[in-house]
């Protein structure tokens, strides 16, 4: 009796964690859920309920077993951790982790870090922001200004990030260089369009991929998480939009 | 034209790395996003309206990731995120915005309406190509079992 409670706290342990992993990686919400009783599942517990919001996962099976919550307080986009959890998760399906190997697994994934060097991810938002510039029929004497203007904006929001912990500041902050930026490079004659050199170089900052899984989680009937993606995009969205105009106030 | 391809290549592949995609997958975000931006822009400028130009790119984009999904046993997610990026009407919202902070309602108000409009014809994209998935794969599964009934 002993050892089936410990395997069944195990279990519980496996997936929380694998739940936590995903959704503070941005996974969607109806993967984490479907992610968590699959795994429950294939160690061999038919019926279990979670409850996924952004900020927490309420985890629980029928029967005497203990309920679990886990806090969720940070979240960003790491592709590639969901990538692992998922071969993991996989693994376990076709019964070749036991709950304790999963575990240590999970445990190597969620310390590791796996990004690609600062100045890589830097460089990314560098050459996006002028991409983005052209994809909007902006001119290519612009190119280079909407290049600066992103990159320096991404490198603010990264730094800033670190050093503030308040998403919000950060982005606004990073939105108001970039403004500024963009005005003083047009008043110098080195850009000519102001509005397609910001919109270029903001698209990095933009929250496309909340404000989408938002609308998602809605459609498909989560409706607590998707209100508060919803609630988190326009944040950031007006984070952004606040320091734009704080630019264009001022300059 | 190919500007407007290498350009929507390049950035996808580049928001790949911002979003860390594992490696080998950064080179298929590109192309998904090259793909998706590709059918949008031929029907915007052949003057589909952009709503409808939306949905149908984000349904291309994807059926696509859920192809290279299957293909490479990586979560869709990967291939999705970088395609829909170059759709996701950050230019708009930025237009909104402004016309905002510029006490300019009427127009801030229209603007932010079209802007949840091609954020829900995103959404109804992917999830479209969802529903056929599944619709997919209920049908093979109906037809081992009667396969499997008329063999006995």
């Amino acid at each position: 009796m002993e050892i089936r409670t410990t395997t069944t706290y195990e279990i519980i342990e496996v997936c929380l964690l694998a739940g936590k992993i995903m959704l503070s990686s941005g996974a969607e919400t109806y993967r984490v859920e479907d992610t968590m009783t699959r795994i429950a599942a294939s160690y061999g517990i038919r019926s279990s309920h979670s409850f996924v919001t952004p900020t927490g996962i309420i985890f629980s099976m029928d029967g005497n077993d203990p309920t679990k919550l886990i806090r969720i307080s940070e979240r960003s986009t790491d592709l590639r951790k969901v990538t692992n959890v998922n071969s993991i998760s996989r693994q376990i399906s076709s019964g070749e982790l036991t709950a304790k190997e999963a575990l240590v697994k999970l445990k190597e994934i969620e310390v590791s870090n796996l990004a690609y060097p600062k100045w890589l991810q830097i460089f990314a938002a560098f050459i996006a922001s002028g991409c983005f510039m052209i994809m909007y029929q902006g001119l290519w004497t612009d190119f280079l200004v909407a290049c600066f203007a992103g990159g320096l904006g991404f490198s603010a929001l990264v730094y800033l990030h670190k050093l503030l912990e308040i998403k919000f500041f950060a982005e606004f902050i990073a939105s108001l260089i970039i403004g500024t930026f963009a005005f003083i490079a047009v008043s110098y004659n080195l850009g000519t369009y102001v509005d397609k050199i910001i919109i270029g170089a903001v698209m990095p900052l933009v929250p496309g991929l909340l404000i989408t899984n938002a609308v998602r989680d809605l459609i498909t009937g989560h409706l607590v998480s998707g209100i508060a993606k919803g609630a988190e995009a326009f944040l950031t969205a007006s984070a952004i939009g606040s320091g734009i105009a704080v630019a264009l106030i001022f300059l | 034209m190919i500007t407007q391809l290498i350009t929507s290549f390049i950035a996808s592949a580049a928001f790949g790395v911002i979003f860390n995609a594992p490696k080998g997958s950064l080179v298929k975000c590109g192309f998904i996003g090259m793909a998706g931006w590709f059918v949008y822009y031929m029907l915007y400028s052949r003057d589909v309206s952009s709503i409808m130009a939306t949905l149908v790119a984000s349904l291309i984009v994807a059926i696509i990731s859920q192809f290279f999904a299957k293909l490479y046993k990586m979560p869709v997610i990967i291939f999705s995120v970088a395609g829909i990026i170059p759709l996701v009407p950050g230019g708009l919202s930025y237009d909104a915005m402004r016309h905002f902070v510029e006490n300019d309602y009427n127009i801030a108000i229209q603007l932010a309406a079209k802007v949840i409009m091609l954020s829900g014809a995103i959404a109804m994209g992917l999830l479209f190509s969802e529903v056929i998935n599944q619709l997919h794969q209920k049908f093979i599964k109906r037809r081992k079992l009667t396969g499997t009934l008329e063999g006995d």
